[in-house]
């Protein structure tokens, strides 16, 4: 009935054409996902999880790496507190994140975002902080909502589904489409080098601290954070005022 | 003791991602700021694909070092990110036989 509806009114045809827009542009992550959620599905089924604990954890955390960790520590027989902690430094990250996303979506209100910021991971982040121009267009909102959903049912179907059904994925392939994500990184860093070249400094520096601080033994969650902050601080010397076109 | 975990990986994942969304509405950042802020997506890729692309295969960590170049190459064709994406996986497929 909506939809119909929807096309003799201007107003939500537009509103129905941002949020398809944004569900194409979430499209390549759910590729990245879907062998990824498949994977965590399968190992937290072993660990002995149950398919509504491992989906539910899905549902509510949202958070690839930190899922991974938790099952593995769950196999362990580590306590709630000691998974606790280790999810908190793995995601403080979004924090980051978060803010770098939250400052560029002024012109959308507050009710908006709220929802949005809790969809917010690793991929979000990056697809929705390259598609910069809707952030400005009407209804933008409904774009970015549209590209976090996507994500995020196929993180939570994934899940389900791995769960109930074990590898359904050959297993050769499923271990080369770990690749996936590494390759959308690169596929949303590369366009923006080939725009302002100087931008690739930015990246390598984030890269080398990361790198750097691992090597010393500090976690990957706290090696991401410093690597991002200071990788970001030399954008103040490296990216314009404006910055949206950038 | 699972749904315990849950819950508490579930808020402290959620309050770092909730509390910019209140903080953008009241703090107004200076320039400078926002430069840095806006160079965050980019750092946090760089800081996302390295070292992390190693552990692809982590008993032959050049795997992920020739699938990332294979995507370098297909991006800076101009190819579709997921012609990139299917691109690298390919490359992998076939280096582990």
């Amino acid at each position: 009935m909506n939809n119909t509806q929807s096309i003799h009114i201007p107003k939500s045809e537009s509103r129905l054409h941002m949020a398809r827009r944004g569900a194409a542009a979430g499209f390549p992550i759910v590729l990245g996902y879907l062998p990824v959620a498949l994977t965590y599905g399968v190992l937290a089924g072993q660990s002995g999880m149950s398919i509504s604990e491992l989906t539910l954890m899905s549902v509510l955390v949202f958070a690839g790496a930190a899922q991974f960790l938790a099952v593995s520590m769950i196999s362990a027989g580590a306590g709630a507190i000691e998974i606790i902690i280790a999810a908190f430094v793995l995601n403080f990250r979004h924090f980051v994140m978060s803010l770098s996303f939250m400052n560029r979506l002024k012109e959308i209100t507050f009710r908006a975002k709220l929802p949005m910021s809790l969809g917010l991971t690793d991929e979000t982040f990056t697809m929705s902080s390259l598609h910069k121009k809707e952030a400005k267009e009407k209804y933008g909102a409904y774009f970015y909502a549209s590209l976090i959903l996507t994500a995020y049912l196929s993180w939570v179907g994934g899940s389900f589904v791995g769960g109930a059904l074990g590898d359904v994925i050959p297993s050769r392939l499923s271990e080369s489409m770990g690749v996936a994500l590494y390759a959308m990184f690169i596929g949303l860093l590369i366009p923006s080098v080939k725009k302002h070249h100087r931008i690739v400094f930015i990246a390598l520096i984030a890269m080398t601290v990361n790198f750097i601080l691992q090597a010393w033994g500090m976690s990957e969650g706290w090696s991401i954070v410093a690597g991002t902050l200071l990788g970001g601080l030399s954008g103040v010397w490296i990216l314009d005022d404006e910055g949206e076109d950038i | 003791m699972i749904i315990w975990a849950i819950i508490g990986m579930a808020v402290v994942t959620a309050v770092p991602r909730i509390l910019p969304a209140f903080i953008v509405d009241y703090v107004h950042f200076p320039k400078w700021v926002d430069r840095w802020l806006n160079a965050i997506p980019y750092a946090a890729l760089g800081a996302l694909i390295f070292p992390g692309i190693l552990s692809v295969k982590p008993e032959a960590p050049q795997i992920g070092v020739i699938a990332g170049m294979v995507g370098i190459l297909l991006a800076w064709l101009n190819l579709n990110i997921i012609i990139v994406i299917i691109g690298a996986i390919a490359s992998v497929f076939l280096m582990t036989f």
